[in-house]
């Protein structure tokens, strides 16, 4: 009897999931088709996409002209057959889409400009990379300097180019990116303002906020730049972009700063009671404990501000500067180019600039929250 | 922040250059800055458009640079700043800019309430209308019962009532928020809801090479409206003003005696009395105006006579091909007429 005995001495190995509750199927069922509500979701969204992508790969690719000289080549009875998007157009603005009317010798100066920034912004945003305090410092301090020399001249024998030589992608990166540096120290410090004890500052801070935040940004620009000379004298005067720039980066200031606020609301009065029990000064509790936590809070409310930001920089069209947009805008005017498709590709092509920087700027902040969050 | 307060602080203290208007002062200013500041469009199809290598071009564009060959020999001499239709005469009250030739229409509330002057006009424009040639129409006489496609918010719309009333013909008018609607619409010509298109002519024939099949349509030859279209230049400072007028008169004088870019060096020994004042081996004529006795020369030679203008930026040498039309010489039952210079 004890001979047949059988004991197992370790397990036996474990049975795959059934076909239905894993892999792609399973996948498949949960996600996509998991009752009745999800299942007309996910096929209304196809259909969706059957609408939209076919057509604009037919037009941006597949029908799309890739080369040729003047409309004639983006003509549908030229080519023989439908025509799609007139890329040549874009090949031979490109130039003035990047750099606007900057002389074609100098715009090594603009490339030198834009290869600095993205060697220096990357390190900077990759947590990994050594060096932040250096290459902070390299980028907010220095980098401003050197940009502002090599783009305006004047130094070191380089020729002199007057703003309004400038546009195109260039002048909305120099827009946004003024405005973004500039707006987030600013908004923290009228956010503080707002918050302070002292009443001069507090009530300077609430006048500046409102009425910044009152004014649409197409009144700041246009009043910065043609009714400001009116007011000064008449030796006075300062550059168009200038005016601009500080306008959007006093705009995009106030905005800023409610929603800094937004974020010191959101931290616990135990935050400064505990920080106060461990002997921080008032300066300190606000650097140390408030601030960061409060930062982390809006991260979400910040990255919009940055994001319409960027995108209202082409109001400064309205003022005689030719940002990307503006110079797209010229470029259509071109009666060398004016076929049935130019329009689309136009914007087509700066709508993808655009999305590239927007999608670029949410998905980072996404990653930074991420992290942030599993590091508590 | 940093970038901030050196860009200000270097901005006020480096980048002058705004002069005030004042009498007498303009072409001083000019000629001390060292360049004419002239204000254009941000992109209008034959009148200023920047072209593939960046340099502004077109019938606007060209009399500035008229105006920079008359005053220092160089068409280079002067910087472009594109306005929009808004902000284009607060520009040249608030000094920023010497001369408008922003496809301006010159009317009598701009010339007295705004304190500008228009001393001449260059282009003719008005109402027209554009239909398809398979319609079979030569005349906007014979668009009784059409449908016209047109921007809304316009005097367009205004003029074609009155236009179509005025003739006892019956219309429906198809108004779009955007001319680019209306084009596509009438270019699709999708249920027949447009049978004509109509806007100002040189926008016709602008907005007739995005159509799919340009030679298709035909401008119809009616006027309908009067846009006369010119520079504008501040009150106050005659001597200004009569260069900027002057410019455009020698330009047409030099179409009417047959004095072209080819033909300037010969014509300078022709025994015509006429030519010869224009091209100052006699008189002073330039000196009068502050200039100099060969500014016509400099203008011909460097950018051409009023035709050669024309048909270059908008005519039948361009892609546009606008007909002379309104805008032929006075000699050849047109308007553009400049009187004596004497």
């Amino acid at each position: 009897m004890r001979k047949g005995r059988f004991v197992r001495r370790e397990l036996s190995p474990a049975l795959p999931p059934p076909v239905a509750a894993s892999g792609p199927l399973r996948w498949l069922r949960t996600r996509l088709f998991a009752g009745p509500v999800s299942t007309v979701l996910t096929l209304a969204s196809l259909l969706v996409l059957w609408l939209i992508v076919p057509p604009l790969v037919t037009f941006l690719v597949i029908d799309a002209v890739w080369s040729g000289e003047g409309r004639e080549a983006c003509l549908a009875e030229t080519a023989g057959r439908p025509v799609g998007a007139c890329w040549p157009f874009i090949a031979a603005k490109l130039g003035q889409l990047i750099y606007g009317f900057y002389p074609a010798g100098e715009r090594w100066r603009v490339d030198l400009v834009f290869a600095t920034a993205f060697a220096l912004l990357v390190p900077l945003l990759v947590p990994p990379a050594p060096f932040k305090r250096l290459n902070a410092a390299l980028f907010f301090v220095a980098f401003p300097l050197a940009a502002y020399v090599l783009l305006v001249g004047g130094w070191f024998g380089l020729a002199v180019v007057e703003t309004r030589a400038w546009g195109g992608l260039l002048v909305t990166l120099v827009v946004a990116v003024t405005g973004i540096v500039a707006s987030l120290p600013l908004g923290i410090l009228l956010a503080l303002g707002r918050r302070s004890d002292l009443p001069a500052v507090r009530w300077l801070s609430v006048a500046f906020i409102e009425f910044w935040r009152g004014v649409p940004l197409i009144t700041v620009l246009f009043f910065a730049t043609y009714m400001l000379p009116l007011f000064l004298p008449g030796s006075w005067s300062i550059d168009n972009l200038l005016r601009a720039l500080i306008g959007v980066a006093v705009f995009a200031a106030a905005y800023m700063a409610e929603v800094v606020r937004g974020g010191l609301q959101g931290v616990p009065q135990a935050q400064y009671e505990g920080a106060t029990a461990l002997g921080l000064r008032p300066w300190q509790t606000m650097a140390l404990v408030v601030l960061p936590q409060a930062l982390k809070l809006v991260i979400p409310g910040i990255v919009n501000t940055f994001i319409g930001l960027f995108k209202d920089t082409t109001l400064v069209m309205i003022v005689a500067i030719f940002d990307l947009l503006g110079q797209l805008r010229a470029a259509f005017a071109d009666p060398s180019w004016a076929s049935p498709s130019t329009l689309y590709t136009g914007f087509a092509f700066t709508g993808l600039i655009y999305f590239a920087f927007c999608f670029g700027m949410s998905r980072y902040a996404h990653f930074i929250e991420r992290r942030l969050k599993a590091g508590r | 922040m940093h970038w901030l307060a050196v860009v200000l602080a270097l901005g006020i203290a480096c980048c002058g250059g705004v002069s005030t208007a004042s009498a007498q002062a303009t072409l001083k200013g000019i000629q001390g800055r060292g360049h004419l500041i002239c204000g254009v469009s941000q992109g209008l199809p034959g009148f200023s458009a920047p072209n593939d290598k960046g340099e502004w071009t077109g019938l606007d564009v060209d009399f500035c640079r008229a105006l920079a060959a008359a005053i220092f020999n160089d068409t280079a001499k002067v910087t472009f700043v594109p306005l929009s239709a808004k902000d284009r005469f607060t520009a040249l009250q608030s000094g920023d800019i010497d001369v408008l030739a922003r496809n301006s229409t010159w009317t009598l509330s701009r010339d007295t309430a705004l304190g500008l002057d228009f001393p001449a006009i260059t282009f003719y424009d008005g109402q027209g209308f554009m239909v398809r040639k398979s319609l079979k129409v030569s005349s906007a006489l014979e668009l009784s019962g059409a449908s016209i496609c047109t921007q809304t918010g316009t005097t367009t719309e205004l003029n074609a009532a009155d236009y179509f009333h005025a003739h006892n013909m019956t219309y429906e008018m198809v108004a779009f928020a955007t001319n680019d609607e209306a084009i596509k619409t009438y270019d699709t010509g999708e249920n027949g809801r447009c049978d004509a298109f109509t806007t100002d002519i040189a926008g016709l024939y602008a907005e007739r090479l995005k159509l799919a099949n340009p030679a298709d349509h035909v401008v119809l030859p009616e006027v309908i409206s009067k846009e006369p279209l010119g520079p504008a230049v501040r009150h106050g400072d005659d001597q200004w003003t009569d260069i900027v007028r002057w410019t455009h008169f020698a330009m047409v004088s030099a179409e009417e005696l047959g004095v072209s870019s080819a033909t300037v060096d010969a014509m300078l020994k022709s025994p015509n009395p006429e030519v010869r004042r224009l091209l100052g081996t006699e008189g002073n004529a330039g000196e009068q105006l502050g200039l100099t006795k060969d500014w016509v020369v400099r203008i011909v030679k460097q950018v051409g006579n009023y035709g050669e203008v024309f048909e270059r930026n908008v005519g039948k040498d361009s892609r546009l091909g606008v007909a002379r039309g309104q805008n032929a010489l006075w000699t050849k039952g047109g308007l553009q007429y400049a009187p004596p210079i004497r």
